[in-house]
């Protein structure tokens, strides 16, 4: 085919004009918010399988995903070491044994875990108590207000997420969270994982990390994993279902939860 | 205009590739963070800020200190600013690219850092930081440019830059109050969570700021003879004076207020700083220093004779400078993280690679500032001659 100068760039201005013209039409449906639906649609007329990207049909739902550790039944150091073990290994957390440490669960002294509680005559069996340490999933978290891209985010379901992709390490929500629950990337995490667990993504270094109530667990129908080791001394369900296992425990229990006074409303609760 | 920096004597061209060959050795260590993670760094989980995002805080106060000048100078028609307002409004150029390059290092994926315009949350005080400062940066690009480049062709500014020079001293407070947002708007770190955070870093912002331009054209002085006369030194001394005075008196609300209430939260991070906590007492030789340096430089400025005479001054003023700088530089930031949320102490100490990131930083800030002011300074005097 022969094209001269003139038709070539009648051509390349028109599809430089059409391009552009998509462009823009994205860049509004997306505003909008038409992009997702019609990519759902897009996606499900060419047959392909938007199933996989959504959750199974077995998934558990919820308004409000809560926690409620029964530190009564956590007896000997095997019980949380279960719980701490079962974490680390599905969700590919290195073990970093420096300042630059990366935690998802954890174990700290009673009144480490809660300081304002500050009793020195506190009955025994609290004193040096170990309480298990994790995201408490607030309700109105502080991390997901400063966040200055939406990398960390909450669900519908209550769970504070994060995006390792979007994330760009400015290590606000670390500053922002009052609970000590995140973790940054110092380093590339790979060499220091036992053991990958090709279910769940390793993380790359720079992002910012965290507990995320088993997400992916929940998303396939499964239990978050330390509830599931746990041996019924840790209690997970809907907190704004009244007939949850976790309201009943909560109501017929005296339970705390962590700096209750900033407003944050954790969803992770203590029975003492 | 430009070409003003291209023309200079042997010294001046000396520095100029000094200045390009310690930026070259600091990048070299910055491509080193760049491969390996910020674990090259002393920072940690617990203090997970650090030099870094220090050094941005206190030059974000030295950008916000041009309105120092802005404001006697446009508002108030004191023509004697007319010498040094340029090198106040081009210093704040090169303080503001400082601190968007302090920010840019600190960043765990710094190739992700346009996550912020392509995701933008207006919730988070760090979208509108970075809102307020590049707004700043070019506010003080077109206005200082334009009245210069008009000084050179002998007319008067255009009509447009006046209501632009307004704008810039609203917004020279609104990056420091913003800044101050950063911290004062967290639940769980108490150091921070203080209502008179902006004012004192407003305050710090306006002794230190114009002690740098000060010290600072004192060598330009004695490097090129350009004076921007006695006048201005005067008046700006005593605005640093009161400016200082101010930001003591501040401290000290702080101080008050955590100790009388006497509640451990707010008393923890100051008896870290100040005595230790828990054997950690990293820190209180620096804080010390700066207490006694900011009341000795206040003793030189506020009697008029040791402010007026020249030597006191400058020592005054560099005195001035370091207290400020230990402050916010160095205090500030990492004792907000201690204790941290199980109220134990984490140790920080910058690594020497992230001291020579630092320097590369303020390099980079140091050879802006010099191109800046050779074409200032150039126009300047031609002007007069």
């Amino acid at each position: 085919m022969d094209i001269d100068k003139r038709q070539f760039l009648k051509i390349m201005g028109i599809s430089g004009a059409l391009w552009l013209g998509s462009r823009l039409a994205g860049g509004l449906s997306s505003i909008f918010g038409i992009g997702d639906k019609l990519d759902k649609k897009a996606l499900a007329d060419a047959g392909l399988e938007i199933s996989k990207t959504l959750p199974s049909v077995n998934a558990l739902k919820a308004k409000q995903w809560a926690m409620a550790i029964d530190l009564r039944k956590f007896k000997t150091q095997e019980d949380y070491q279960r719980c701490i073990k079962v974490c680390d290994k599905i969700h590919n957390i290195p073990d970093i044994p420096t300042k630059q440490e990366i935690k998802w669960i954890w174990e700290e002294p009673y009144d480490a875990a809660f300081p304002e509680q500050h009793n020195e005559y506190i009955e025994n069996q609290l004193k040096d108590k170990p309480v298990l340490i994790l995201c408490n999933q607030c309700e109105f978290p502080p991390c997901v207000r400063v966040c200055p891209t939406g990398a960390t985010f909450k669900r519908k379901d209550g769970i504070v997420m994060m995006d390792y992709h979007r994330c760009i390490g400015c290590r606000y929500c670390m500053a922002a969270c009052p609970y000590g629950s995140r973790s940054f990337n110092f380093q590339d995490p790979r060499p220091f994982i036992k053991k990958i667990d090709p279910d769940y993504p390793t993380r790359t270094k720079g992002v910012v990390e965290k507990c995320d109530f088993c997400a992916e667990r929940l998303d396939q129908g499964q239990m978050p994993a330390c509830v599931e080791v746990s041996n019924g001394a840790i209690i997970f369900g809907d907190l704004k279902d009244p007939n949850s296992d976790i309201r009943k425990v909560l109501s017929e229990n005296f339970s705390i939860r962590r700096k209750p006074e900033l407003g944050t409303q954790p969803n992770v609760f203590y029975i003492i | 205009m430009i070409e003003k920096a291209f023309y200079g004597s042997k010294k001046y061209w000396i520095w100029i590739l000094f200045l390009l060959a310690l930026i070259g050795v600091c990048f070299h260590f910055y491509l080193i963070q760049f491969t390996e993670g910020l674990k090259i760094t002393g920072m940690s989980r617990n203090v997970s800020w650090g030099l870094y995002i220090a050094q941005f805080t206190y030059m974000v106060g030295v950008a916000a200190s041009a309105v120092m000048l802005v404001i006697p100078y446009y508002l108030h028609h004191y023509k004697t600013f007319s010498r040094i307002v340029i090198l106040g409004e081009f210093m704040a150029i090169a303080a503001v690219t400082v601190c968007i390059l302090f920010i840019f290092v600190d960043l765990g994926q710094p190739m992700r850092v346009m996550n912020v315009i392509l995701y933008p949350q207006l919730h988070s005080v760090m979208f509108w930081d970075m809102t307020v400062l590049s707004g700043y940066l070019i506010l003080n690009l077109l206005i200082g440019w334009t009245t210069l480049e008009a000084e050179r062709k002998d007319v008067p500014p255009p009509s447009w830059v006046k209501p632009l020079i307004y704008l810039s001293v609203v917004w020279a407070i609104s990056i420091h109050t913003v800044t101050a947002f950063l911290y004062a708007g967290l639940p769980g770190r108490p150091f921070w969570l203080s209502a008179i955070m902006a004012a004192r870093f407003l305050a710090s912002a306006f002794c230190a700021g114009p002690a740098i331009l000060l010290l600072l054209a004192f060598i330009v002085k004695k490097l090129t003879s350009y004076d921007p006369g006695e006048e201005p030194v005067d008046v700006l001394s005593k605005i640093i004076t009161y400016a200082m005075s101010a930001n003591i008196f501040f401290l000290l609300l702080e101080v008050f207020t955590a100790f009388y209430s006497n509640i451990p939260d707010d008393i923890n991070s100051f008896k870290y700083l100040f005595a230790g906590l828990q054997g950690h007492k990293e820190l209180v030789p620096f804080m010390w220093t700066s207490a006694i340096l900011g009341l000795f430089s206040l003793a030189l400025l506020i009697p008029p004779q040791t402010r007026k005479n020249k030597t006191s001054l400058v020592i005054a003023l560099v005195a001035l400078v370091v207290s400020t700088w230990i402050d916010k530089g160095l205090g500030l930031v990492v004792a907000g993280f201690i204790p941290n949320p199980f109220d134990k102490v984490t140790s920080y100490t910058p690594t020497f690679p992230e001291v020579m990131i630092a320097i590369g930083v303020y390099t980079v800030g140091i050879f802006i500032l010099t191109v800046l002011w050779k074409v200032a300074i150039s126009v300047k005097q031609k002007a007069i001659s």
